[in-house]
């Protein structure tokens, strides 16, 4: 009987566009069918979120934007425009 | 006193001030290199004391000393934290033979919101071809302000360096650099030994400055990473900002970015 598993797509653009380029990824894949980690692929899976979703990757979670803190407008540290795709694959149980 | 020859010119810290590290390949001696690729396999290099000089740390006749007594890493050391640095630590990493997974990114310690930096350097004493590793960093990343391994979610970034060098190879990187440890695949053990040091005087025009007014710089402190995204203009304010501090010049600027903000003109016209 075959069950669904879900993999996990994050991908970092470059502005809030879902349209923008990808400039950092990670995949995490629930099948256990691959491995993903650190430093595996030097080109991202795809060049923007639409792209993804035309193959057939769901969004499940967009970035909220909030104005800087006062006193941290020109800091940075994380990836601010990150998203969240889905898509759920048959293994063989 | 150090040479002046030895020393860093201001082009190669604007390159620090951009990148967040230096690379200098094959800067260690073939011989001594295996000395200290022997040591590091016999366990041989004990821990010493953070906070204490540098110079006192490994004896005259230790080889891992030897390598941070050449004087191509004296020059880079004063360079960036000036004569009589303090260890911090250091640490004998490894990768076992057959790993296939990375060590999640990280930067070392915890947020750090000092003008002031410290120094690491990744010294490789093997050859460490691609499918040994090495050690992954990520170019630009030293002002970001994150705690350790907050950043661990991410695997990939657009230009993700890996250090794939040949034996005798030297990186100095900011404290603050996001790195992570590559995959292993060969049959053999993978070294790099780190040492992190901190400054005990004013890091300012510690370098050979004769270069000090390059025309090359501005556009050395403007380069993108393509990672940033819509973040670079806010990295180039980081970047004028260190710039200023380890020139001493608190109007220099790229491009008119801080100009702009601090035009604060407070000049009241009198009525006609």
């Amino acid at each position: 009987m075959p069950q669904l598993r879900q993999k996990i797509l994050v991908l970092y653009l470059h502005t809030p566009d879902l349209n923008s380029n990808v400039v950092a990824w990670s995949m995490y894949d629930g099948t256990g069918n691959t491995n993903p980690t650190t430093g595996d692929s030097d080109k991202p899976p795809y060049n923007t979120v639409v792209e993804a979703m035309q193959h057939g990757w769901r969004v499940v979670q967009f970035p909220q934007q909030f104005p800087a803190y006062p006193g941290m407008e020109y800091s940075t540290s994380y990836l601010r425009f990150e998203y969240i795709l889905e898509k759920m694959e048959e293994i063989d149980d | 006193m150090i040479d002046k020859q030895y020393l860093l010119d201001s082009k190669q810290m604007a390159n620090f001030v951009a990148d967040g590290y230096l690379r200098f390949d094959e800067l260690v001696p073939a011989e001594l290199n295996e000395t200290v690729h022997a040591e590091m396999e016999d366990h041989g290099i004990g821990r010493g004391t953070a906070g204490v000089p540098l110079s006192e740390i490994w004896s005259p006749s230790s080889p891992i000393g030897s390598v941070f007594r050449l004087p191509e890493v004296q020059g880079i050391i004063h360079s960036l934290v000036g004569p009589e640095p303090l260890y911090d630590h250091h640490a004998v990493h490894t990768v076992r033979a057959d790993n296939d997974r990375g060590q999640h990114w990280h930067a070392d310690a915890i947020i750090d919101t000092r003008m002031h930096f410290d120094i690491q350097f990744f010294y490789f004493a093997h050859d460490t071809p691609r499918e040994m590793g090495g050690t992954m960093i990520l170019p630009g990343s030293h002002y970001r302000r994150v705690c350790e391994s907050d950043v661990a979610r991410y695997h990939n970034f657009l230009e993700q360096l890996p250090i794939v060098c040949k034996a005798g190879t030297v990186f100095v990187v900011h404290h603050g650099i996001w790195h992570c440890a590559q995959p292993n695949l060969t049959d053999r053990m993978r070294y790099m030994f780190k040492l992190r040091l901190n400054p005990t005087v004013r890091q300012m025009c510690l370098w050979n400055t004769e270069d000090i007014d390059d025309p090359s710089i501005p556009g050395i402190l403007s380069k993108n990473h393509k990672w940033y995204g819509n973040d670079v203009r806010l990295e180039i304010v980081n970047r004028i900002k260190l710039w200023r501090f380890l020139v001493g010049d608190d109007k220099f600027d790229v491009g008119y970015w801080m100009g702009r903000l601090e035009n604060l003109p407070e000049n009241v016209l009198e009525a006609a």
